[in-house]
């Protein structure tokens, strides 16, 4: 117990890099997903294929397995097109990695997040909107996101939480995350145990704040509806 | 692109596909045997154990299997006691930590599969069955549990696909699974890509079969739920 208090400071950064490691990879998920689901829904035969073939291999295999791909293949990559123009040497680093891993993976689940939440959507709404002369983008920004977020919320908050567990394998490749971190720690005070239940309450506590926000977040989206509570 | 090297070294990635799929599937079995028990008392609300194996589902649901993998192979060989008794023989290694690590894992996800299956059993099922005079313990066993199981295909079968791709996590703690053997040939070779692209293929492979084999089972079991007229 004692050399967890010692350690406290350290592990409150790792989580730091944990959280921001979540949340970066959140935001290229979301954008992934958002043009994986715009893909699906509106686009040609070629882009819907892509986005289905987007979504069908990347969820296909593990984490880690991609992780390693684009850590160790992503360097060799990076290496040949620097080479080739000549340039320095650009490294890339396990949290860039885990970003671009973990965003790419679960642009793919949000992709069907979002597909989902648009075919929610009653057709009468966007009709009622061309009925009132509501055309492309302003239809779009007044009528269709607002109830795609509502219908989107339960599902994102389920990707968020899954999301978050997953940033852990970073820890595999070298990142001093809360797990990298409380490893490296309970080897050299021998309290192995102490520092990864110590991670696993972390966990929990990044699991009940995000339940919390996200009843707020979905009770505020709702708003106005007579089945809210 | 070094596609000889994988081949020369297939023997690897047979031997870890056999790894990862006995992993996969002994920790489903247990993790059923676990979960059938668990949830039927989380659906009944069984006084004082229903609290626990909340506690126990929150806990393995609500953080990494990474993390609960390290606790076991790591984090008990700490105590003194437990390296000195007789189950040091298995938690010593690193193959009986994954499975057990896996199977409470695979346990807490299937808890709330089949209490979810149970609750939303139809009223109307439970009272014909009572309405024909079956005692209570034929009505778990004829009624209730192979409708509820029947209409858990689906969930579960989500879970084993989320159960083998997280067995990855075997080959962190040193075992040679289908990405231990990537991981070998990156090593052994300075291979940057093909071996885990190797890996990835067997992965898909793997998942589509199994996403096969639940829709095969759901096909047989849940035909009386199809819609009328969809053959």
């Amino acid at each position: 117990m004692e050399s967890l208090i010692r350690y406290a400071p350290l592990l409150a950064g790792g989580a730091v890099v944990t959280l921001s490691l979540a949340l970066l990879s959140l935001a290229l998920a979301t954008l992934l997903g958002g043009l994986g689901a715009a893909g699906k829904l509106g686009g040609g035969p070629f882009l819907r294929t892509l986005a289905l073939a987007y979504t069908t291999v990347v969820r296909g295999a593990p984490d880690l397995v991609w992780l390693f791909l684009v850590y160790f293949g992503g360097q060799r990559l990076v290496n040949d097109i620097t080479g080739a123009l000549g340039l320095g040497q650009v490294a890339v680093t396990p949290f860039l990695a885990g970003v671009f891993t973990i965003g790419m993976i679960y642009g793919a689940y949000l992709t069907e997040t979002f597909r989902g939440a648009y075919l929610t959507i009653p057709r009468g709404q966007t009709e009622a909107a061309m009925a009132l002369g509501l055309r492309g983008l302003p239809l779009q920004r007044k009528v269709v996101i607002p109830q795609l977020i509502r219908f989107a919320l339960p599902g994102y908050g389920n990707v968020w939480q899954v999301l978050v567990k997953a940033t852990a394998i970073v820890s595999v490749i070298g990142l001093q995350d809360l797990v990298g971190l409380a490893s490296d720690a309970g080897k050299s005070t021998r309290e192995p145990f102490v520092f990864f239940s110590a991670v696993l309450l972390a966990y929990l506590l990044i699991t009940w704040v995000s339940q919390t926000l996200l009843g707020l977040l979905e009770r505020r989206a709702a708003a106005g509806f007579a089945d809210a509570r | 692109m070094h596609a000889d090297l994988v081949i020369l070294n297939w023997h690897l990635f047979a031997s870890g596909a056999w790894m990862t799929l006995q992993l996969t599937f002994l920790a489903l079995a247990i993790g059923f045997s676990i979960a059938l028990p668990a949830g039927l008392a989380r659906a009944r609300r069984v006084r004082v154990v229903s609290p626990l194996i909340n506690g126990y589902v929150y806990l393995f649901r609500g953080t990494p299997l990474l993390v609960q993998t390290f606790l076991i192979y790591f984090g008990l060989a700490q105590f003194e006691w437990i390296r000195g008794s007789w189950a040091w023989t298995f938690l010593r290694d690193p193959w009986w930590c994954a499975l057990i690590a896996f199977s409470l894992n695979s346990g807490a996800y299937g808890t709330e599969i089949i209490r979810g299956a149970i609750v939303t059993t139809g009223k109307g099922e439970l009272e014909a069955a009572w309405a024909l005079g079956l005692s209570r313990r034929q009505v778990d066993w004829l009624v209730l549990l192979p409708s509820a199981l029947r209409r858990s295909l689906p969930q579960y079968g989500n879970e084993a696909v989320f159960m083998l791709q997280g067995s990855v996590v075997a080959s962190v703690i040193t075992l040679q699974d289908i990405l231990g053997a990537g991981r070998t040939l990156n090593a052994r070779y300075y291979l940057a890509y093909e071996g885990f692209l190797a890996a990835a293929i067997l992965y898909m492979a793997i998942t589509f079969l199994l996403v096969l084999a639940f829709r095969g089972l759901e096909g047989r079991y849940l035909r009386h739920l199809r819609p009328r007229g969809v053959r």
